[in-house]
Parts: C-alpha cells; structure tokens; sequence
C-alpha cells in the first residue's frame, strides 16, 4: 500500500484550510434553508457592495444551506451563524427559546421580520384536466394529490395549514370539520415525498398525481428545470401566506464582534434594491413600490396567516405536527 | 474478556486486543453510551410507551421486515455474483467487479432518486413490473428495493477473498473420491463460504436497519405502511424532541445489537461445526516462505 | 483469474449462473448507474462540464477526498487489529466483540451524527470546555473525520475475519517456530495472505467514506466551500432544482467508486509479474 498518499491529501487539506480564512476584513455566516441559495448568491455581492461603499469595510459572507430545521439544531449546537434565515418561524422560535435569538426578534425588523413572503399554489398538468380550481377540488375522489410530507417537512406543514385554514373558512366551518377534510385530502395522496423538491420530481418526471402543492415560487423553479409547455400553475380562492423569518444570532455576533455588520446585511434586504433581488427570485418583496413593479408575476391572491388563523406557529404546531397532533389523529384510527 | 489460549504461540495478542477495545470504545461504545445516557433522563415507562405505540411498531416491522428480504436476496444473489465474478472468465469482467462497489460510493439520496425513478410505474423498470400488477416504488416492495441496493456490495465483497483464497485441490480432490459437482459444493464449497457468507449477510443486514437516505424517496412514507423506524427518528427530531428520537434510536439499537449478537453467535457455532474442513493447505505454503 | 479449474460446472449451468448474475447487477447496477449520468448528460456536455466547474464543486470533491484519505490509515490499523486478535486467537465473548464492531452500520446515519454533536456540541458534555479553548470539532473537518470514521468503522475488520479465519494459523506459527519475530512474521507471512482482504476493505471503506450523507450531514454546518462534501453538495444542487449539475457531482462520486478497477489492476498485475519472477524455475502446476 502506498502509504505516502494520505499525506499528500493531509498537506492539500491543510493548504485548503489556510487559504480559506484570509482576505475580508469582516467574515459573516449566513445559516439558512435549501432552496435560498439563488437569492443569497444575487443579494450577498450587492450587500457587500452598498456596504464598502458606506463603510469602506469588506466583507465576506459564507452561506450554509440545508433542511430548515436541520440548520437550526446546527446554530444551537454551536454553528457560528451570524444570522439566520428561514422559512418557518418555528424554528427561529427554537433558538428564541435557547436564548441564542432575541425572544423579540419579530420585532427587531419591520413585516414580522420576514423580509419577503409566498403562498402555496397548485401546479396541475398542462391544459387542467381533472378541472381543479380550489382546495375542494382536491379531495374529490379519483384526485391524486402530491405533497411534500406533511409533519417533517416546511413545504408539507404550509400545505396542511393552508387546507385547513380553507376548510376553517367554509361556512360552519370547525376543527372538526376542517380535521374531515384535510383527512380526506391526505387520503388522496399515493405518498408522502421527502421534501418540496422530491415531490415535485415525483410529479414532473415521475408524471405521478394529478395536482401538486408548493410554493408560488417553486413554480418559476419547476419551469426551469422541466420548461414551461408542461404544466399550469394554479391559485386556490385562498391560501396561506408563507413568512421568511431573519434573525441575528446574538450571543455569536456579540463573540465575533459582528453585530454592526450582521444587522445591516438583514436590514438591506428591505432596501429597495433587496426588495429588487428578491423580486426577481419570484418571491413576493414587502415594498409595495418594487411589488407593484413585478404584478404581472404576482397574481393577486386572498391570504391568512399563520398567526392570524392559528394564533401563532408555535399553537399550530404544537395542535397539528407534535406527536399525538392533529396529523398523527388522521393515522391512529384505523 | 479472559483469554482462554494461553497456549499459542503467536505474538501480538495482548497489543492487537488492546487496541482494538481502546478504539472501539472511543468511537464507538462512548458515544453510544451517551446515547443511551440521553435517553435514560426518560423512565423505562415512558420508552416502553415510545417503543409501542402503533406507529412505531410498524415502523419496525416495516424497518426490519424489508431489512430482512433485502439481506435474504443479497445473499442468495450475492453468492452467485462473486462465484461468477471469481471463477469464470467473460467479457467485461473488471468492469463489472468495479461496479459492485458503486452502492456505497453514490450518496444515498442520489440512489433513492434514481432508484425511485427506475422503480415508479413509469419508470424504465417499473413499467414492466406494473405491467404484471407490481407496484414497487411507494410500497413496501420500493423500500426492500432501495435497501437491496446499498447492502449489495457487502456479501460479493466479503465471499470474493474467501473464494479466491480455496485451493482447487480441495475440490479435485473431492472429484477424484467420486464426488459429483452438486455434492462438492454443498459438502466442501458452500461449508468453507459459509461464515464468510453470514459475515456479508449480516453486515447487509445491519446496514439496512439503519438506512434512511435512500428509502424516504422510494418508500412513500406512508404511516403505518412504508414508513421507516429511522423516519419517525428524524420526525421528533425535527420537533426538537431530542430526548424522544435518543430514545427510539436506543430501543432500536438494542433490538439490532440482539439480532446481530444472535447472528455472530450462530456464525461462531457453524464455523467451529465446519472447523475441520481443510481450505489450505497450509504446510505446503508454510514452506514456501 | 487465470487458473482454470480441473473440474468446473456443466456449460448449461455455467450459462445460467452467469445470466442469473448479471441479470440482478444489470437490475440493481446497471439501471441506476446508467440513468445517473443520463441525467448529468441530459443538457449536454457543456452543462456537465459547467457543473462541475462552479468552485464550490471544486472544493468539495477536494474536501470529500481528502477526509476519505484520512479515514484510510485509522481503517487499516483498527481493522488489522481486531481481526488478527479475533482470528488468530480463541477467547471468550469474541462473538460480543464482532457484534459491538458491527454496531455502527445498524445505527442510522443521522443518528451517528447526532453521537457526536451530543459530546461536542455546544450542549454536550465537551462543549463548553471545547469553547473555552476555542477547538472546533463539529461543524469544522475533525467532525466530519469522526463520523466518516464512525460509519466506515466495521469494513475493514469484518472484510479480513472470515479472511483470516479460513487460513487459520498454521502459517503464521510455522514461521514463529521457525524463529521469526513478530513483525516479521506479519509482514512475510500475514500481509501477503490478507492482501487481498485488506485491499477489498480498504476499496469498501473508502468508497463509503467518500458517499457517506447521512452521517456527516449533521455534524458538517454546509458551510459552502469549506465545509461542504461531494454528497451535501449533490443534495443541495438537486433541491434548488439543479439536476444536471447534481447528478455530474454524483457521476464524479460514481466514477471514483470504479477506482476499484483501476486499483485492482495494477496490483493484480503486479503481484502476476512477482510471482512470475518466484515461480520461474518451477514446473507450471498441471490442470486437467
């Protein structure tokens, strides 16, 4: 065996490891979840950017992207992130509670913190043949339904709450009634995929289902990837508004020294050109102005929030997605 | 652990054995002892509680059930792949032995993925299987698929050496005495592959228990049908209940360190059984050194 | 290899095993493998090539070869270890000893993550000391080192037991006899009968080392470009709906799986032309 060549790798990894934190004079980590890597790599070099041009200062910003909460529990066990950025307030709410954010931090930054929002659409096949139009539709029999897994996933947990809110809705709508009706609706799903990008393969490639619920931004995602001709995208008469919640991580910002820094990284994104990049990443920007510009591409829709028919993420998670809740009811009778 | 041998005469027993529980136990044994520690901030009660509710029985049907055909067909499998790829010659050979390995090298994701669209009823092979009125990708049968896949290479890489290592005395010598091929195999081949055999076997096995990667995207992850025990484990985790998922991933390793301890000792009773089977006929090649 | 058998199988069931082998690996191999660079060729070479030149690529086929390279020497000597004490010598509870060493395939990947982020979190029990002194283990390479070497823990002993096993120990004692020191002993003797073994282990480990996912997905932080393997890559391409440039990562982690066949040939090869050497003046062995 050649036993000179796990040195060699040795002495590469070391050289990789030097060269890695030299150059900025600033270095921040931005934590986040899997599917913002575009934005961040449009709005990271305008960030650093406007800020060497007001401060002189440069500064590097690295990105770590995975499963929403798989990053969280990374931060909370001693990842360096100087900020976060979600797509669910539960798990922002968990490093609240770790004491590692702000216990206000909804209140640090304008909109409930969430610099930009979306919705959950349907994206049917090309031309709607099963006729879907609204939640009802999905529970009719014969309807396959494609979503991501309703209690582990984001993506899957936005789905739930927003057919349940519908149901919620409906007049002498209920718990019960609206328990009835997800519960139909899950019966019409063949299965649960992994994530909001898996079933979205299980639908285009897999050409499984007949409706498939995501984000309204997932959509422009999907066409490029599977091109426009094959499918439409459809908006319910209401769904749910999805917030993005940023936060600063305060006890790392205030080891590194960062706090300045990291503050006005998040503060830019309501800066009208943020508000721009995150337009043109097809997610709904705050600023009414940059909003407007981009109508064409936001359809109006009617929306609640999690807040306002849930009372809060941490309510409606804990009555639908903990263990024993309203999901796990809809598979203990059988 | 007391050493019953005092008798040989090979050095390096007290080093290697040293060793290897120092690593062992740093590695391994620690942190799983601080898993269980984890763990044990619950009463037994409420593991007990964990352990059997309706979901998670299933699970561990579902988890060791398809571990066990997906084990089952490796081996049978298995056994005829490194008997084709040691003793005969085609074309194509070494490339088809360097394929053995990819299982491990394709991150598992990448292999669920393709996996589940090769398997769906419009996939390549899925069609045909539909066809017949076998659904494969999002049942159960999608999940003894994907854990068929990643333990692939563990029964052909643990029979090859032992194959390659069989002296073709031995089995002309049992030719000669009149032995017919069927018989030469079950009485002297399949003996001497035997451990080896339930080494792969079992190494299949385990890594199947604990594989999530590339089941979820195959399986469906229906509760109570295809759901996977490691699936409810990152369930509560991603509820940040971490003392819930330490406890399931604990009652999950003791039933694989029971089933695997039971395999090892069934190993060690027929290879002690087989002991007397000449494989090499070692005075010659002792001499040759 | 090239020695022919004096007494082989009839043609027709010769015939048989071979489509019944290659059958299983066409369904279970072949499929997969094909499909997998179908996709990464789907838009061409120049949006293959383009894949792999986007540096964070770069970085993390560098990161991913390197911890497997780390793993290898702490694989052979554990491995080497443990089988030469549980092969070569009888004591009681070995069948405790090969169950503890086949424990880590049967703990789930996450959860061999999580093993390690509860002793060195920032929660666990070396944490805080960690902190102080500011050591990063998780979320830095030693942890991704730690899990790689966790979950690749049993191949090379369990590749060289039954190995060493089915050649018992009369070699290695003739040569003590003999008047052979340890060492010596182990490297005529052992190292040349368990070459093959060691080699299929070492193929094995490395091969999972460097696809490993679940594992080091926990305890790596995805830190672009530092601390972000070949597989978290892969997964994070195919989420933002970059599948051409996923599957090219994971074709780059296929083909490093087919070293084998390169690996394998040139010590076959090697071995031929030595033994070619030793055996010059011997009569060739006669095979019916």
């Amino acid at each position: 065996m050649n036993t000179r060549r796990p040195l060699r790798f040795a002495t590469l990894l070391a050289t990789l490891l030097l060269a890695a934190g030299a150059q900025a004079d600033t270095v921040l980590l931005n934590a986040s979840y899997d599917v913002a890597r575009d934005l961040y790599k449009d709005y990271n070099p305008a960030f650093q950017k406007a800020w060497q041009a007001k401060t002189g200062e440069k500064i590097e910003v690295k990105q770590s992207h995975g499963g929403s909460s798989k990053q969280v529990r990374a931060v909370a066990d001693g990842l360096e992130a100087d900020v976060v950025t979600m797509n669910q307030a539960t798990d922002v709410d968990f490093l609240a509670d770790k004491g590692l954010v702000a216990k206000d931090y909804t209140k640090k930054f304008p909109n409930n913190a969430s610099p930009y929002t979306s919705t959950m659409v349907f994206i049917v096949r090309k031309g709607n043949p099963k006729g879907i139009k609204d939640w009802s539709d999905l529970v009719k029999s014969g309807v396959q339904v494609i979503v991501p897994h309703p209690k582990n996933t984001g993506n899957g947990r936005y789905t739930y709450l927003a057919a349940w809110g519908y149901a919620l809705k409906q007049p002498g709508g209920s718990d019960k009634s609206a328990q009835e009706f997800v519960s139909k609706l899950l019966k019409n799903a063949p299965l649960f995929g992994t994530g909001g990008r898996d079933a979205t393969t299980t639908f285009m490639q897999r050409r499984l289902g007949d409706v498939l619920v995501t984000f309204e931004s997932e959509a422009e995602l999907i066409a490029k990837e599977f091109g426009r001709g094959d499918f439409e995208v459809i908006y319910p008469s209401v769904s749910i508004l999805t917030e993005f919640p940023v936060a600063l991580v305060e006890k790392v910002v205030d080891k590194k020294g960062t706090r300045k820094q990291a503050h006005a990284y998040l503060e830019y994104l309501w800066s009208k050109e943020g508000q721009e990049i995150i337009a043109e990443n097809y997610l709904r920007p705050r600023d009414p102005e940059v909003l407007k510009k981009h109508a064409a591409q936001f359809p109006a829709i009617k929306t609640f929030t999690v807040d306002e028919t849930f009372g809060g993420w941490s309510k409606a998670f804990k009555a639908h997605f903990v263990d024993g809740g309203s999901f796990d009811q809809i598979y203990s009778v059988k | 652990m007391s050493r019953s041998s005092s008798h040989s005469v090979l050095p390096g027993f007290g080093l290697s054995l040293g060793y290897t529980l120092v690593y062992l136990s740093l590695l391994v044994l620690i942190p799983l002892a601080g898993l269980l520690a984890k763990s044990a901030s619950l009463t037994l009660a409420d593991i007990w509680a964990i352990a059997t509710g309706p979901r998670a029985l299933a699970s561990f049907r579902v988890t060791f059930g398809a571990s066990f055909i997906a084990a089952c067909l490796n081996g049978f499998f298995g056994l005829i792949v490194a008997w084709v790829l040691v003793r005969y010659d085609f074309w194509g050979k070494r490339f088809i032995d360097a394929l053995v390995d990819l299982p491990f090298a394709l991150p598992t994701a990448v292999a669920g993925i393709t996996l589940a669209t090769l398997y769906a009823e419009t996939g390549v092979i899925g069609e045909w299987f539909a066809k017949a009125g076998i659904k494969i990708a999002y049942t159960p049968l999608g999940i003894v698929v994907a854990l068929t896949f990643i333990g692939l290479p563990f029964v052909v890489r643990t029979l090859q050496p032992v194959l390659e290592d069989i002296e073709p005395e031995v089995e002309e010598a049992a030719a000669t005495l009149g032995a017919s091929r069927w018989q030469t195999f079950r009485r002297v081949l399949f003996p001497a592959v035997f451990p080896a055999l339930l080494t792969g076997f079992t190494l299949a096995f385990s890594r199947a228990i604990g594989e999530y990667g590339s089941v979820i995207f195959i399986a469906g992850n229906m509760p109570l049908i295809s759901e996977i025990t490691p699936l409810l484990i990152i369930s509560k985790l991603e509820q940040y209940d971490f003392v819930g998922a330490t406890a399931l991933a604990s009652v999950m390793l003791v039933i694989s360190f029971v089933m695997l301890l039971a395999i090892n000792l069934l190993q060690w009773w027929a290879s002690n059984r087989h002991r007397s089977v000449p494989v090499k006929d070692a005075a010659a090649l002792g001499g040759a050194q | 290899m090239t020695v022919r058998r004096a007494n082989n199988e009839p043609r027709w069931m010769r015939v048989l095993l071979l489509v019944v082998a290659l059958g299983f690996l066409a369904l279970f191999l072949g499929f997969p493998l094909v499909t997998v660079f179908y996709e990464a060729l789907k838009k061409g070479v120049d949006a293959y090539l383009a894949g792999l030149a986007d540096p964070e690529a770069r970085s993390a086929i560098l990161l991913t070869l390197g911890v497997a390279a780390a793993a290898i020497p702490f694989n052979i000597a554990f491995g080497v270890a443990a089988a030469w004490a549980i092969a070569k010598f009888d004591f009681r509870g070995k069948s405790l000893l090969i169950t503890l060493i086949d424990l880590p395939f049967a703990v789930s990947p996450v959860v061999a993550g999580l093993l390690f982020v509860l002793i060195f979190g920032s929660q666990g029990w070396l944490g805080p000391w960690l902190a102080e002194h500011d050591i990063k283990i998780i979320f830095a390479i030693p942890g991704i080192v730690l899990a790689t070497l966790f979950v690749t823990f049993p191949f090379v002993a369990r590749e060289l037991i039954p190995l060493m096993q089915a050649q018992g120990k009369d070699e290695e004692e003739a040569a003590v006899s003999l008047g052979a020191s340890g060492w010596q002993m182990f490297w005529r003797v052992t190292v040349p009968n368990i070459k093959w073994g060691l080699l299929y282990g070492v193929i094995l480990a490395n091969a999972r080392a460097m696809g490993e996912f679940g594992a080091v997905s926990v305890v790596s932080g995805h830190i672009r470009g530092e601390t972000n393997t070949l597989p978290l890559h892969v997964e994070i391409l195919y989420n933002e709906y970059q599948s051409v440039a996923a599957f090219a990562s994971a074709s780059i982690l296929a083909l490093l799986a087919l070293v084998t066949l390169v690996a394998k040939t040139v010590v076959e090869w090697r071995m031929r032309k030595e033994t070619e050497m030793l055996t010059a003046d011997l009569p060739p062995e006669k095979t019916e």
